[in-house]
């Protein structure tokens, strides 16, 4: 139920903030130095960072329920146990994948 | 169910949907929620390992066909895939006809915009007009 509404949320999201954000950077690397700087301003931001590791975090859980409704479609994991451990896996999985990946990008890795 | 047992199956299910149609949008969704897993994966992989985010070192990048088309198909597909989507949600709970027809040419606007204008900053990029 919950991962349900969550892939709806992460998924109207990445529909506005993320396409929007996709489109600003483009634009800024189009426009020339001054605009990206701005955009890179903004990007580094504390909430700049908080809206990134957010939306990084709605990619992953978008991601991997969207995997969980693929295989739904297919008429599998329905039995209740199965259904309700992938759910949660999907909520374990895309933490730990933007904790991984923020840890690499913030810790020198890039 | 008022259509009573002489209906076949599939004219019962036909129609009953919040959209009222679209067999062949749910297949578009599931079917671009696959390019996305590649492209979005790609993506989010090619930041990681680019050596920095610097303007020139994302220029560079965008500028060879690896980064360039791959990029294309993201904002095409990315945009087709968020308006599909956003058409569910509001199909879903804006119930009044002219209410959810508007807000439906209102994202179909935006994201047929949304998208070209993305794909207008990164053909100037990928094509060299800017450096």
């Amino acid at each position: 139920m919950i991962v349900s509404i969550l892939h709806r949320a992460t998924g109207v999201a990445l529909s506005i903030a993320g396409l929007a954000i996709l489109a600003w950077w483009l634009l800024a690397l189009a426009q020339g130095p001054e605009a990206y700087l701005r955009f890179a301003e903004v990007a580094t931001s504390p909430f700049g960072l908080f809206v990134l590791i957010g939306l990084t975090w709605a990619f992953f859980q978008h991601l991997l329920s969207g995997i969980r409704h693929l295989v739904m479609d297919t008429g599998a994991a329905f039995e209740l146990n199965t259904n309700k451990r992938f759910a949660i896996l999907t909520i374990i999985g895309s933490l730990v994948l933007t904790a991984a990946l923020w840890a690499y990008a913030l810790g020198g890795g890039a | 169910m008022s259509l009573g047992t002489s209906a076949t199956p599939l004219g019962r299910v036909r129609g009953l949907g919040s959209a009222r149609e679209g067999g062949e949008h749910w297949l578009t969704e599931r079917v671009t929620s696959i390019a996305l897993l590649l492209l979005g994966t790609w993506l989010i992989a090619s930041l990681m390992f680019l050596p920095d985010l610097s303007r020139q070192t994302v220029i560079e990048w965008l500028r060879a066909p690896s980064g360039a088309v791959p990029m294309a198909l993201l904002i095409i597909v990315g945009f087709r895939h968020a308006l599909d989507g956003m058409k569910v949600v509001v199909d879903d709970y804006v119930h009044t006809e002219g209410n959810r027809f508007a807000l439906n040419t209102l994202l179909l606007f935006l994201a047929v915009g949304g998208g070209a204008i993305a794909l207008y900053a990164l053909a100037q990029v990928a094509f060299g007009g800017v450096a």
